[in-house]
């Protein structure tokens, strides 16, 4: 995966800022980053850096502390989608991004998204509304689960269960909407030179 | 006579068209007095200042007259007569447009309206007729605009547009630029040619005619948008033209306050004040009020507001368009062949240059880049309006001698556009397969959008980028730490996903009524409550240990349906109960139906069909394993797919229950006729049939109230349903009561 030498340079930078000029960041480093506060899923982020599935060293867990590699690693699912790229690439760009998803969708990374898991981001989304009841995130979450449902696995047997989305559920359901527009980081200069694995 | 027509359907209330013979006879009686009436006009004030001798000299026009038995004060109510009398005919035209299914997929209403107002005005200039000055410059653009652009802005969906506004920005100012200058230019090189006559035409007139022809008309193109659906950003970036254009066009001085729609059009009559554009103010003032008015008012305010800021746009809208068919059939124009036909020429060829210029440059800079196809779709929806041909009305004929051609060249060039280009927008975006707006709205969607709006703002904050997001994000911090505490009552943030999901079931709930489903708004709000009890009830299991509840609560269900059968026992649990489990049932037959998904057991058409049908109480029959497997043949596809493993769902369910129960659903064999209608399906034998069917059907005349209200109730439920588990069984044992519905066999045939 190739970023730009400038980029490099300013992430390394804002590394160094986080870090505190360690060599490694720790989640309390994160607490430096004040806009962060407000974001209502802002555990769910700081967790996805240390998360060892999006860091590509092993399929569960969480890494006490991160490199600046690692910190490259999580940047690069932001990366926008170059058009220049053939649509195998775009796809697998695509897969990418929404597997980083997904891993913030299920926490005790067991491959699916139960209920419980959907209502836990149903409700951190909707923390910032104090005025928001816990029932109406719930049957919000309800909701969703069964369109997912109906969308993934369409008609049930009476007996079938549905036990949760799985990743390939997770990339049915984004089918339709387009994550290269939405999931990247505009980076300063226009330039950007993107390759995935 | 009554219509649910489209216009006023999406009003929702229903329109009362009567004959009205007296408003006609007062039509023509109004046009055979003109001569009286025109020679007063001109002498007298017809506004404020009225005589009373005013009337009688109107009786004593007429020849050897000394007593006035009857006289017609025509003119002290010919404006207001008049203008109504456009406004309640185009209304009826636009009824009648809507009313004629083919009409509005051939061509955009403004075709329509333009066509009326040139019979219109051919009527009026066929008796000397001298019309009204309804369509000064400055009533346009103090009256007739700013409801139309009010309606826009109020409406626009604020998102998309701010997503896409650096193109907006780039296209709609350059892009006017571009057209004004070019068109300009070149017709003053076409005037410099001496065979066309034009060379008293100099250059500041030209390019004054360019900018006003450039300017793309935000009321007709968003007409031919609307109908042609085309996809989101595409959208944006012709509304956002349409509105920012303006800027470059020539403005109007003079105003004075009014009170309607108090705030926003002050807000336009400012910036009008201040000699910049009232249209961008008034477009900003709605979209920044949308917010804070939205939060504060209640449900029937909103709704007020809604309506009634569609109802004016609406008639400004008319208003304008009849009048520029009524100035078309006059004496006024001066025909050039050259000149009109060359600024046919350039505003095509100037359109197109800026279009894929800019575009080009643009999408450099766009993630997501607008495709030629798209580009072509721009470059096409140029369509002029009724805002140049005012601003041609409003050219000073001190300056422009050669007035009278401007305007003609500005009208053909109009109607050029909407007809022509208008009417063939539809089928060039089929013909392109422009992608088209994905309109279903899923709570998945909005939830995952909005997991990653917030995941991209952190993860920018992280790395310290800047990007349209952060100043999003500020703007919404602020918003909240502030103008929402002050602007807002009570201080309810509602979140998105709350909003939409609330917003779909009214949607759904609204949808229905609408479809012609009696309903009853009463029925809504205790099944609500209940609905959120039950899933509180169920809330706090797993999806395993839900499901059984579920199963639990389904052959209760299965009673109380049962029960509530009229004919049958009296319902055993309290009624609003029974109404809402029956409720909840239909709506996920109903569900399956729109989906078009088969029955989950998915057998092939043409097994047998098993029908449950119930028997009125005063006629038991042993039932319960003994059931007769009746084959129906039906007409109706959805029927079709009835499985046969419904008997074995059904005497499932029947080892659980009470025999006194059973005795209720029996099935019945009707007699297989070919093509015989199912409502005739209750009948035990053929002698009785033609009696039971009618006796029936008129017994259950009250049933489709309910019937109604459950549909109406049940896709509100879509959002909140059980699994498709449960949705299936309650399906399969449901096929009965729908049964009885004939009537409202539209519902089944729709999906």
């Amino acid at each position: 995966m190739l970023i730009s030498s400038d980029q490099i340079e300013q992430l390394h930078r804002r590394f160094k800022q986080l870090s505190g000029d360690q060599p490694t960041i720790r989640k309390e480093n994160f607490n430096n980053v004040p806009d962060l506060e407000l974001n209502p899923i802002r555990s769910k982020i700081v967790r996805a850096f240390f998360d060892n599935r999006n860091l590509r060293k092993g399929s569960s867990g969480l890494a006490d502390e991160i490199n600046f590699e690692d910190f490259l690693t999580i940047m690069s699912y932001f990366r926008p989608i170059d058009t220049t790229m053939d649509e195998e690439q775009v796809q697998l760009c695509r897969k990418e991004k929404l597997r980083f998803l997904f891993h913030m969708y299920d926490s005790d990374s067991d491959g699916r998204i139960t209920l419980e898991e959907y209502r836990n981001v149903v409700e951190e989304l909707l923390s910032g509304n104090p005025h928001i009841e816990k029932e109406s995130a719930r049957s919000i979450a309800d909701g969703a689960m069964m369109e997912a449902a109906s969308v993934c696995v369409g008609q049930m047997e009476p007996d079938q269960v549905y036990e949760g989305i799985t990743f390939d559920d997770f990339l049915k359901i984004w089918q339709g909407i387009d994550i290269e527009t939405k999931m990247h980081v505009r980076f300063l200069n226009m330039e950007t030179i993107a390759l995935c694995h | 006579m009554t219509y649910r027509v489209g216009e006023a359907h999406s009003m929702g209330f229903q329109v009362f068209v009567p004959f009205s013979p007296w408003s006609w006879l007062l039509l023509l009686v109004a046009l055979k007095c003109p001569e009286a009436s025109s020679d007063l006009n001109e002498s007298t004030n017809s506004t404020a200042q009225r005589e009373p001798n005013v009337r009688f000299a109107a009786a004593g026009s007429e020849p050897d007259e000394k007593i006035s038995v009857f006289a017609l004060d025509y003119d002290y109510v010919q404006i207001p007569y008049e203008v109504t009398l456009w406004i309640l005919l185009a209304s009826l035209a636009k009824i009648g447009f809507h009313l004629y299914h083919r009409l509005p997929g051939l061509m955009p209403e403004s075709c329509l309206l333009i066509i009326v107002g040139a019979l219109v005005g051919a009527i009026i200039f066929g008796t000397d007729h001298k019309s009204p000055p309804v369509m000064d410059s400055s009533i346009y653009f103090l009256y007739l605009l700013p409801p139309i652009v009010l309606e826009g802005g109020y409406f626009m969906p604020t998102r998309p547009f701010f997503e896409n506004i650096g193109s907006i920005l780039w296209w709609a100012g350059l892009g006017a630029l571009i057209n004004a200058f070019g068109i300009g230019l070149s017709l003053y090189l076409i005037c410099q040619i001496k065979a066309f006559g034009l060379s008293d035409v100099n250059l500041l007139q030209n390019l004054l005619f360019g900018s006003l022809i450039s300017a793309v008309d935000p009321v007709a193109v968003l007409a031919v948008f609307e109908e042609a659906r085309v996809n989101e950003p595409l959208y944006m970036m012709i509304f956002g033209e349409a509105l920012l254009n303006d800027g470059i066009s020539v403005n109007i001085s003079a105003i004075e306050p009014l009170i309607v729609f108090m705030f926003s059009y002050l807000s336009y009559l400012a910036a009008e004040t201040l000699y910049l554009s009232g249209i961008l103010a008034i477009t900003a003032c709605a979209v920044t009020m949308k917010k804070y008015v939205e939060e504060n008012v209640s449900q029937t305010s909103y709704t007020t507001i809604k309506y009634f800021m569609k109802m004016l746009s609406s008639v400004s809208e008319t208003l304008i368009f009849i009048f520029m068919g009524v100035s078309t059939v006059g004496k006024n124009h001066e025909w050039n062949w050259a000149f009109i036909c060359f600024t046919l020429v350039f505003c095509q060829i100037w359109r197109a240059i800026s279009v894929f210029a800019l575009f080009y440059v643009s999408n450099q800079f766009r993630t997501f880049p607008f495709s030629i196809k798209d580009q072509c779709i721009i470059f096409y929806s140029g369509v002029r309006g009724a805002g140049s041909f005012s601003l041609a009305f409003l050219l000073p004929l001190s300056l422009f001698p050669r007035k009278k051609m401007f305007v003609t060249a500005t009208l053909v060039v109009i109607y050029f556009t909407v007809f022509i280009q208008g009417i063939t927008i539809g089928p060039l975006v089929r013909y392109l397969d422009v992608k088209k707006t994905n309109k279903k709205e899923s709570i998945n969607e909005e939830l995952h959008i909005r997991l990653m709006d917030h995941l991209k703002a952190g993860i920018e904050d992280v790395c310290g980028h800047w990007s349209h997001y952060q100043v999003r994000d500020k703007f919404k911090k602020f918003d909240h730490r502030y103008l929402r505490k002050i602007l807002i009552r009570k201080n309810q943030p509602k979140s998105s996903i709350v909003s939409l999901y609330k917003k779909l079931e009214m949607k759904q709930a609204i949808e229905m009524v609408e479809t012609g489903i009696l309903s009853t708004a009463a029925f809504s709000v205790p099944c609500q409550a209940q609905r959120i009890h039950r899933i509180k009830r169920l809330s706090p299991e797993d999806v395993e240990s839900m499901r059984d509840i579920l199963t639990r609560n389904m052959y209760q269900v299965r009673q109380r349906t049962l029960s509530y059968n009229k004919y049958n026992l009296k319902p055993q649990t309290s009624e609003k109960q029974a109404k809402e489990i029956l409720i909840r049932r239909q709506n996920t037959l109903r569900e399956s139906m729109r989906k078009g998904h088969s029955l989950p057991w998915g057998k092939p058409a043409g097994t047998k069909n098993i029908r449950y049908l119930s028997f009125p109480y005063g006629r038991p029959q042993p039932a319960g394993r003994d059931t007769r497997v009746a084959e129906l043949t039906d007409n109706d596809s959805s029927d079709s797919e009835l499985p046969s493993i419904m008997f074995k769902a059904h005497s499932r369910a029947g080892i659980l229950q009470e025999s006194r129960l059973t005795q209720e659903i029996i099935p019945m064999k009707s007699l297989p006729r070919g093509g015989k209608p199912s409502h005739f399906g209750y009948q035990r034998n053929t002698s009785q049939e033609e009696h039971d069917g009618r006796g029936r059907r008129g017994a259950l005349r009250p049933k489709p109230l309910f019937h109604a209200v459950d549909e109406e109730f049940e896709s509100g439920e879509e959002s909140g349903e059980e699994t498709s588990a449960i949705r299936s069984r309650w399906s399969g044992e449901h096929r009965p009561t729908r049964q009885h519905h004939r009537s409202h066999s539209p519902l089944l045939q729709r999906k």
